[in-house]
């Protein structure tokens, strides 16, 4: 299938539109609310929410008895509240550490949920199939109904962020500035925890429990490589997260057999990768060549200065000397010798080299700069 | 109770003994969440194993898989090196990657054999007594019993040996290294064997559960003890006892042994966390207003060793000078007068001998800076606490 035509498919299939858009708009809003995330440190946090919602699911099911997604849902916020809480409670209140935390609410959680939807599944009535999609997600299952739940959340999330956004920032970056400022900070910490428990219930259909957390990490993670400021990393970490959603859906509807959530969480993955290696700033290939330049910069400045060392004593600075003396001094090449010449810093003549004057004041600071930062 | 009912539970207890260990020495290294990185990240390695064996069980498969967990691991580590990202995004990232994987292969490739994702997420406890070991004709008891026994013999066998390389590591790395052990070695020894310990017991309790095993009887003990040798018993004890009830329960409800097992060690959990001696929430919660009306006593004490103008020792200036609410000051007051500190004449307050000794040592710890002596100090004055 061509590209024109999977377009026009994604426009006049129903299901083909409802899951790209729903994941579409998953995707930013995990990648919006996971920037926070990732930046108070809490990147596990979401791993263990998504996973302690298990039981609230099947707990909404089993008093309502109703499939309704978004009754379901609200039984998985509360689970994930409960759990997000309990989590803080435990690091605060106990000498074990956040990591214990996360992963002894995680499993705890997940195996009772694991015990409720085995009871579940043992009942008598008919009704009850379909509960493992929450598991490891099915995105085909997405309806009109959930892609306006999720529109709804995001837009409520949009405006909250809008309307606190100050606050989350500096409770961000100096909570205890935050503190002093008289900012009611358990009330915005709760309000950012909330949103992304939020976020992470409302995915849990698409993508399932167990890879929940990358949706909202890896967005995140690859917009934070771009940029050093806040709402451009958001705005980032949102549009990475759509196309993500937008791409991954599509792969995996060209092909037979290839279940939504992996691939959109392989894509988001894709993402990050190219951001590790190709940002400018902070990617691995050009603080490689940075440090491949920097350290071809200081052995050029090694060289002009052990050149000044032999002819400071010099009565004329420009006295020409043989280039083998150079040869048993560290960092000298003569690539290192051509670029000289090419900055008219030295002549060359046969073997001989020479410091021209310019050379030589250039050297002469160098050294006054050595001296002042010593 | 029939023989195979009698073979899952010590099956179930054989595991939650083989994951407590190496969950110990991983709770106390703050790395609990690699536990569930590893359980996640084995998934392309178990589903490779089974293509090449097509044996969940077979040993080839297991050491595959256990060689994918601390592949996670060492990818988790060079992820942080680039400082791109901090250590939990970088786990979070690793495990998802490798999982996704795994399904991926899963639902491509192996639609038609014995092998789906619940599997070995979940595993299926109750299925194990019906693979059997055959020794020629005899029957000598079930496969998972034989892995899992083999691992936790090999796991007891390097615990015995390197207990005191393991315990030095994990609390004074700095010391294990100039004592010439290698932290690195160890390190990774302790991966092996949780990665390996992950794949083993995954086939009886699935790996998500496995990670409970390791975690929460670690964690639970180390609520109630800060011995290592107790804390590793207690740990198994946690999990042994969660096995054997979990399965009774499971086997009322008619429901996943894992998932009771788990929700047994969650409820062990939730009673110690509350009620554990002194690390439990009761506790803490108590020590701390304890805390709090002790230091306030003290601050009260150096007031009035500071002042002996009148209106400065008034009993109803009080709230007023040290900005005290009424309850808080009555409740100071009291304990005061209870351990013989002051003495009430004409609503006047007025340090007793015994207090002002008292306050002039707590000025004396104060001021040369040791005021964690205050602590001892305390046990010696006074008769009621806070």
């Amino acid at each position: 299938m061509d590209i024109a035509g999977y377009i026009q498919l994604v426009f006049s299939d129903y299901t083909l539109r409802t899951v790209t858009l729903g994941t579409a708009i998953l995707g930013a809003v995990t990648g919006m609310l996971g920037s926070f995330a990732v930046l108070r440190k809490q990147s596990l946090l979401g791993d263990a929410i998504s996973h302690a919602a298990l039981p609230g699911i099947a707990l909404a099911f089993l008093i309502t008895g109703s499939k309704d997604s978004s009754v379901l849902l609200i039984g998985a916020l509360v689970s994930g509240l409960i759990g997000t809480f309990w989590i803080r409670g435990i690091t605060r209140k106990t000498h074990l550490k956040s990591d214990t935390a996360l992963g002894l609410i995680l499993s705890l959680f997940f195996g009772f949920g694991m015990l409720l939807l085995t009871f579940i599944q043992k009942q008598p009535n008919a009704n009850q199939a379909g509960l493992d999609k929450y598991l490891f997600g099915q995105a085909a299952t997405l309806v009109e109904s959930d892609v306006w739940l999720m529109s709804f959340v995001t837009g409520l999330c949009l405006l909250v962020l809008l309307l606190f956004w100050k606050e989350f920032k500096i409770l961000l970056f100096d909570k205890d500035y935050a503190q002093t400022l008289g900012f009611n900070t358990k009330f915005i910490d709760i309000l950012i925890t909330t949103f992304i428990v939020l976020a992470i219930v409302l995915g849990l259909q698409t993508v399932g429990v167990v890879l929940m957390s990358a949706i909202l990490l890896a967005p995140a993670g690859a917009a934070r490589q771009w940029t050093n400021s806040l709402g451009l990393m958001v705005f980032l970490a949102a549009m990475i997260g759509a196309s993500a959603g937008v791409f991954g859906t599509a792969i995996s509807a060209s092909q037979d057999n290839l279940s939504t959530g992996p691939v959109i969480v392989l894509v988001a993955l894709v993402f990050v990768l190219f951001s590790f290696v190709f940002s400018p700033r902070r990617g691995l290939l050009f603080k490689q060549l940075r440090l491949i330049r920097n350290r071809n910069d200081l052995e050029l400045q090694k060289t002009l200065a052990f050149m000044y060392h032999i002819v400071e004593d010099h009565k004329d600075t420009s006295h020409p000397h043989a280039i083998k003396i150079l040869n048993n001094f560290r960092g000298y090449s003569h690539k290192g010798l051509r670029k000289l010449v090419d900055k008219n810093y030295v002549n060359i003549d046969g073997d001989m080299w020479s410091l021209t004057p310019k050379g030589f004041e250039a050297a002469h600071n160098l050294y006054n700069q050595n001296q002042k930062n010593d | 109770m029939t023989s195979a009912q009698f073979e899952i539970q010590l099956i179930a207890s054989l595991v939650a003994i083989a994951c407590a260990i190496p969950g110990t020495f991983l709770v106390l290294r703050k790395m609990a969440m690699i536990s569930d990185a590893i359980s996640h990240s084995i998934l392309p390695g178990i589903v490779v194993g089974f293509f090449i064996t097509q044996d969940l069980n077979s040993p080839f498969l297991i050491l595959l898989a256990a060689l994918t967990g601390v592949l996670t691991v060492v990818l988790v580590e060079k992820i942080q090196q680039t400082k791109l990202v901090k250590e939990d995004t970088a786990i979070g990232l690793v495990f998802p990657a490798l999982f996704s994987i795994g399904v991926i292969m899963i639902a491509k490739f192996a639609g038609d054999v014995h092998l789906d994702i619940d599997a070995v997420l979940l595993g299926e406890l109750a299925f194990t007594p019906f693979d059997r070991v055959f020794y020629g004709d005899m029957d000598i008891g079930p496969k998972s019993l034989w892995v899992i026994g083999i691992i936790l013999t090999v796991t007891l066998v390097l615990l015995f040996a390197f207990f005191k390389e393991l315990k030095i590591s994990t609390f004074d790395a700095g010391l294990a290294t100039s004592l010439g052990f290698s932290p690195l070695i160890i390190h990774y020894g302790l991966m092996s064997v949780a990665s390996i310990t992950t794949v083993g017991a995954f086939d009886a309790v699935g790996a998500i559960l496995v990670v409970a095993l390791m975690i929460a009887p670690a964690a639970t003990a180390y609520l109630l003890t800060t011995n290592l040798k107790k804390m590793i018993v207690l740990a198994c004890i946690f999990g042994v006892f969660s096995a054997i009830s979990g399965y009774w329960v499971a086997h009322g409800l008619d429901a996943s042994i894992a998932g009771s097992m788990t929700t047994i060690l969650g409820v062990v959990f939730l009673v110690v966390y509350l009620f554990a001696p002194s690390k439990g929430l009761i506790a803490v919660v108590y020590r701390e207003k304890q805390q709090r009306t002790e230091v306030s006593l003290i601050t009260f004490l150096l007031h009035l060793k500071n002042h002996t103008e009148a209106e400065e020792r008034h009993v109803n200036h009080l709230n007023e000078h040290i900005n005290w609410q009424k309850v808080r000051s009555k409740t100071v007051l009291n304990l005061a007068l209870k351990n013989n500190m002051i003495s009430i004449t004409d609503e006047l307050v007025s340090l007793t001998e015994k207090g002002d000794e008292f306050t002039t040592k707590a000025i004396d710890y104060i001021l040369t800076n040791e005021d964690a002596q205050i602590e001892d100090m305390k046990e010696d004055f006074f008769l009621f606490r806070g």
